[in-house]
């Protein structure tokens, strides 16, 4: 399943989308809780009874300001999440 | 000012224009006592609640009504609505699964289960293995949800940041013009020319743009069609996000506006896939569907 958290205003469109199908068989032990510097992911027991990383809930309307220090501008080259999670689940829309 | 501005701008009457048709139906041709496994859905959303009997994996009735501002007393007095209807107990349901916004709140529910993954469910049973795209527009959000012919979730995408594209933004619009909500749609096609979309991408500005075009002149009709279209540009750039397949269906209250529904399969160029259920109660009849499954697993132990 791919799962897309965020939302879309008039500045764009600002969504992690997570590929449940990968995370499931984490080969990289969850790295993506630890390697967030604003701890944007749990991992829940979702709909399906499978273990994933999901984006917190309160932290889904304020992805355009929490992921800001992680892009370019903040002085990072790749973002910390998508370069932890070594399957590949873990997209930035923008 | 003309008449239609002074309408709108007067103060409110009492009449609620935005209360929508609350509903109980069952299946008078059946007897819920003959069933082996009855199973319960209750979705508690921002907007309207509802409570939907499974028996022996079909759906047996349903009552849909207005959210409380108390979300366990809202889950309980839709089940009991449709309990007090046909006799029926607490007792007698063998699983509950709540969902929605308030599924947390259920007093009763034996499981709480997302509204994404129930209404995909509610949408398989609905509209038929064929579904794949699932629109839900619900009263304070608004999903974009893909299935697989079984109606289990393979992408999903929500909105719900703010009102625009929901149900709540159409009782605003409803209690604006002072309109039933229920003619809305029928309304919105009563124009000589299709106007261009409201273009405001929030409710509140939208209300604000709604009345400064009935001060241009605009009728009522005309208003209230550009705002359907405003509502049906807003929901498809959110499904073009994900994709659109063959196998359309949309779930919420909005899916019974025609006014929003055309010209969300115009802007798609494809039908929604047709039902004779409440398209409301989608998300409690997933939920139900659930329950039942988890009962025949645990049969099945």
């Amino acid at each position: 399943m791919i799962a897309n958290y965020g939302y879309k205003d008039g500045s764009g469109e600002y969504y992690i989308s997570i590929d449940t199908d990968k995370c499931i068989d984490c080969a990289a032990e969850r790295a993506c809780l630890k390697a967030c510097p604003q701890q944007m992911f749990e991992i829940i027991t979702d709909d399906y009874d499978d273990e994933v990383a999901w984006v917190k809930k309160e932290k889904t309307r304020a992805l355009a300001y929490d992921c800001a220090a992680c892009k370019p501008a903040g002085g990072y080259t790749s973002l910390p999440c998508t370069s932890a999670c070594t399957p590949g689940a873990i997209k930035h829309s923008w | 000012m003309n008449a239609e501005v002074a309408a709108a701008t007067a103060a409110p009457e009492k009449k609620e224009f935005w209360r929508w048709q609350e509903n109980t139906w069952f299946d008078e041709t059946k007897n819920w006592k003959d069933a082996k496994i009855i199973t319960c859905g209750i979705d508690v959303g921002s907007v309207s609640s509802q409570a939907v009997l499974v028996c022996d994996g079909e759906l047996f009735g349903y009552n849909s009504m207005r959210t409380g501002n108390n979300s366990p007393d809202s889950a309980k007095n839709a089940l009991q609505g449709i309990m007090d209807k046909i006799g029926m107990k607490l007792e007698d349901i063998n699983y509950v699964v709540g969902t929605g916004y308030g599924r947390v709140n259920v007093p009763f529910a034996h499981k709480a289960i997302t509204e994404i993954a129930c209404h995909a469910r509610g949408a398989n049973y609905m509209g038929g293995n064929k579904v794949r795209t699932i629109l839900d527009m619900g009263g304070q959000d608004c999903k974009a949800i893909h299935c697989d012919d079984k109606g289990k979730v393979t992408n999903f995408l929500m909105n719900d940041k703010c009102a625009a594209g929901t149900g709540r933004g159409m009782e605003v619009i409803s209690d604006l013009m002072q309109i039933p909500i229920a003619e809305l749609g029928p309304r919105s096609f009563d124009v000589d020319v299709e106007p261009e979309a409201v273009s405001s991408i929030c409710v509140v500005f939208a209300k604000s743009e709604a009345l400064a075009l009935l001060k241009a002149g605009y009728t009522k009709n005309k208003v209230i069609a550009a705002y359907c279209q405003a509502m049906a540009e807003r929901v498809v750039s959110l499904l073009e996000r994900i994709g659109v397949e063959e196998g359309f269906f949309i779930t919420g209250g909005i899916a019974k506006n025609p006014g929003v529904v055309k010209r969300i399969e115009k802007l798609l160029g494809i039908k929604q896939l047709e039902t004779k259920i409440d398209s409301q109660i989608a998300g409690a009849l997933g939920a139900a569907l659930f329950g039942y499954t988890l009962m025949q697993k645990q049969a099945a132990k």
